[in-house]
């Protein structure tokens, strides 16, 4: 009785190339100790991502707001370190709980409807968020942002260097253990239902899943884990400022995670690496030149490269792997 | 004996069409029940308001003499209603195990379970063996259900409604598409339902109709026209008439 | 108090007869080839500009740009039909999103490029600005000539679509396309001069708009949710639908901005809430 199945790994395990590349990015205080900071908002970047993974790319769930939870998040930390309380996790925790909250009590709208519907009050969450941090410019801070944030040590031991060392450290034990969690997830029958519940809702109704609760459930988890995202944002970059909330921050994550791959659990992390680190070194550009490449570089990717630099090395692969099965054929 | 699957006076209509009208039903427990009737007659529709996929605009459902009117369709499935589709509804892109599997998960609870690999579901593995071994489909467990014959595929459909366990099976026309050379297997397939469960098929094979049912009721524009044993619908003038047109 | 109510309602109707203009090119395209097409208010933008480029450039008066937008917004309409969008009618909600998202930012892009981030004025003519008494109460000129085209452009194409033929073969179009070709309509003919008309009439709201939206670069981001509301509210498969949630939509936003200022930005977020969880499946919707 086999269980083997096609393009899709069901194991617990870590084969070796996750091992490794969870290993290169611990190397990164060897590999690229002046790099640290620009890292650590790339591994922020991965994690917002994956978030996103969890309703778009397993779920099915098509959002354009997705960085309300990022923001909410970011500002639940902020707000209290500007207030006197820099305990990092406990901001962690904060950020997650108010995101997740918040997008447990949005879910119900968005869970219900069609790919429009879920559009359009995916996008209205997002801008009204960012107008209700607008209004509320003597909270937020505005576009000026919060100031004053002044974070503890990390375990009361570890300060926040100006080399982003300790920030470096925490943002990737933070998405690593993230990253487990979500990883265990995807490979349990509740993972494995969400593809169901993207690929065909009316089949998985008619098996007995009570749909629309299952997909709450994700929403509320990927909101939860954006949020922590956005904390660790605020905490280590040590300011927030309503950008977090705009539109192109959630059309952004979007493209991290197609560039990346949707729906193969590293495709966010890698789609954040390029985009982070393109953005970083083109920024010089002029910004309407970025805007429009970008644009243009969606179009190609959806015309051309389905499934984003991991599907891209999967058909690479799956390539060679013909190849080299092929002489063998002949007679 | 109290019916496994019972309706009274249920309806819809949509706007000024009336899809379906007063239909009464009841079924007793392991029944082999058939509607039949024309292109048009409602059989589907009736499916839909049977699973929940639609509310009636009249009229009840009882699933064991409990009124399941107004419940979600995964409510019915969890009290022990399933169907299959007219046209295969299935997830292409999957195995077959795999497609069992989702089935087989939730059918015991697991599917809500977020740490456990489903590598390690063993028990929904082999409960999703034994229907497959039942409809003959174990060697076509790591197939992907895109490439597997259309005949397969129905029965495909047949088996993810059995990994329901359900009480009540509703099958939408199963010959529907079946190539004449596949059409033994799910013969097989039919005649191999368990027992204990109460079958109603919508049909227009007139071969799988004669062959399995106990009681026939014949359904015309959404309302019965008649209701009986085989022998008697085949002899029925009036049935002749709405299928041949009259003389 | 009356007089200002019905100043608020008149301004509500016209700012709502602009946003279905807009709109219902968008809920055509849903309705008919289920592409979500979120580059629609590129559309309006070019035609937007492309009228403030007309008054101002080539001194074309603005009776004759309105059209003038109405025909290019049309004819770009057409050419992304036929070069890129219609290989995406079967392909995923995900992949139009992220082609029309790409599309989308490439417009906003190229317009900062040509006309600089500000806002453009089209210049209203004469007699079309000021006010116009009407019992008592003030009504703007220009206000009433947009309520008044969108009556006629609507009553347009309702009787298109109801009367005549090609009307007929949209609507079969839409029900069944598979059988509608199979009866000789040609159904990618028919979504091809759809599909340029709603991006038209899109231009034409978009130069019709700009004194009253606002023309500006990130026009077509900026109003998207507008846009979604009324088709998701409104449905895609009648014009009624779009239509009243159009305007429905324009008077709760005046109405909200007037009355209670502090929060009547967020007046259609609460609106929008409302109607998802009373009608999931939008105003008016065919079962």
């Amino acid at each position: 009785m086999s269980i083997a199945a096609p393009a899709r790994t069901w194991a617990g395990r870590f084969p070796w190339e996750e091992s490794a590349f969870w290993l290169l990015l611990a190397a990164g205080f060897w590999l690229w100790p002046k790099h640290l900071a620009l890292a650590s908002q790339v591994l922020i970047a991965g994690l917002f991502a994956l978030s996103y993974d969890l309703i778009l790319g397993y779920a099915g769930i098509l959002s354009l707001g997705h960085a309300a939870y990022y923001g909410l998040g970011a500002y639940a930390a902020g707000l209290l370190a500007t207030h006197r309380w820099g305990e990092p996790l406990s901001g962690l925790l904060a950020g997650a709980c108010c995101a997740g909250l918040a997008g447990f009590l949005t879910s119900f709208l968005v869970v219900r409807g069609q790919d429009l519907t879920r559009l359009m009050v995916t996008s209205a969450i997002g801008l009204l968020l960012f107008e209700l941090a607008n209004r509320m410019a003597n909270i937020t801070g505005g576009v000026d942002g919060l100031s004053g944030m002044e974070m503890a040590p990390l375990l009361g031991a570890f300060r926040f260097d100006i080399y982003g060392r300790t920030a470096y450290g925490y943002c990737l034990i933070v998405t690593f253990v993230v990253f487990l969690g979500v990883r265990r997830m995807v490979h349990s029958p509740f993972g494995w239902s969400l593809r169901g519940m993207r690929d065909n809702p009316s089949r998985m109704l008619a098996l007995g899943y009570p749909v629309q609760r299952r997909l709450i459930a994700v929403y509320t988890v990927s909101a939860a884990i954006a949020g922590v995202a956005g904390a660790l944002l605020a905490q280590t970059t040590q300011f927030v400022s309503i950008d977090v909330f705009s539109f192109s921050r959630s059309a952004d994550v979007m493209v991290m995670l197609i560039v990346g791959g949707a729906g193969v659990l590293y495709g966010g992390l890698v789609g954040a690496a390029v985009f982070t680190l393109a953005y970083h070194y083109l920024s010089a550009l002029n910004p309407v030149y970025w805007q429009f490449w970008l644009g243009a570089f969606l179009i190609a990717i959806v015309l051309f490269g389905r499934g984003g630099v991991l599907g891209a090395f999967e058909r690479i692969s799956r390539y060679l792997r013909e190849r080299r099965r092929a002489p063998a054929a002949q007679p | 004996m109290m019916p496994a699957l019972r309706t009274s006076g249920l309806g819809k209509h949509f706007g000024g069409v009336r899809a379906v009208t007063g239909v009464s039903l009841a079924l007793a427990r392991g029944a082999r029940h058939a509607v039949i009737g024309p292109n048009g007659a409602g059989k589907t529709t009736l499916i839909n308001l049977l699973t929940g996929m639609l509310a009636p605009s009249e009229g009840d459902v009882y699933l064991d003499e409990d009124r399941v009117t107004g419940l979600r369709p995964d409510q019915r499935v969890k009290r022990g209603l399933a169907r299959t589709f007219q046209i295969n509804n299935l997830f292409p892109d999957l195995t077959v195990m795999q497609s069992m599997l989702l089935a087989a998960c939730e059918q015991r609870g697991v599917a809500i379970d977020p740490w456990r690999p489903v590598s390690s579901c063993r028990d929904e593995m082999t409960a999703a063996h034994a229907i497959l071994r039942l409809l003959h489909l174990d060697g076509a467990e790591d197939a992907v259900v895109r490439q597997l014959p259309y005949g397969d595929q129905r029965l495909v459909e047949i088996a993810l409604a059995l990994a329901c366990k359900p009480r009540v099976l509703l099958l939408d026309e199963p010959a529907a598409g079946v190539p004449k050379a596949e059409s033994q297997a799910l013969f097989r397939a039919i005649a191999g339902l368990p027992e204990g469960v109460t079958v109603l098929f919508v049909e227009h094979d007139m071969d799988i109709v004669f062959r399995f049912a106990q009681r026939i009721t014949v359904l015309v524009s959404g309302a019965i026209l008649t209701e009986g044993a085989p022998e008697d619908i085949a002899r029925d003038p009036t049935v002749k008439q709405v299928y041949l047109g009259s003389r | 108090m009356i007089a200002s109510l019905l100043g608020v309602l008149f301004d509500g109707l016209a700012y709502g007869m602009l946003l279905f203009l807009i709109s219902v090119g968008l809920s055509v395209t849903l309705g008919l080839m289920n592409f979500v097409n979120l580059a629609h208010g590129a559309f309006g933008m070019l035609g937007g500009y492309l009228g403030a480029l007309a008054m101002a450039r080539w001194n074309v008066p603005f009776l004759a740009a309105l059209p003038l937008a109405f025909v290019m917004a049309a004819l770009a309409g057409l050419l992304f039909e036929r070069l890129l969008f219609r290989r995406f009618y079967r392909r995923s909600h995900l992949d139009q999103v992220l082609l029309t998202i790409g599309l989308t930012f490439m417009a906003i892009a190229a317009a900062t490029f040509l006309f600089g981030p500000q806002q453009q004025a089209l210049g209203l003519p004469e007699y079309l600005s000021g006010q116009f008494s009407v019992l008592g109460v003030d009504l703007n000129r220009y206000r009433m000539f947009l309520l008044a085209v969108g009556v006629v452009l609507t009553v347009a194409l309702t009787l298109v679509v109801e009367r005549t033929r090609f009307g007929a073969a949209v609507r079969a179009a839409v029900d069944n396309p598979r059988v509608a070709e199979a009866l000789g309509i040609r159904v990618g003919l028919v979504f091809q001069i759809a599909f340029a008309t709603g991006c038209g009439v899109a231009g034409l709201g978009g130069a019709l708009g700009a004194e009253v939206l606002g023309l500006d670069p990130v026009f077509p981001l900026k109003y998207m949710v507008y846009f979604l509301l009324v088709v998701a509210v409104g449905g895609a498969s009648t014009l009624k639908g779009p239509l009243y949630a159009a305007l429905l939509l324009g008077v709760a936003d005046v109405a909200g901005k007037y009355y209670i200022p502090q929060v009547g930005a967020f007046i259609i977020y609460a609106m929008m809430v409302v109607l998802l969880i009373l009608r999931p499946q939008g105003l008016i919707s065919r079962s």
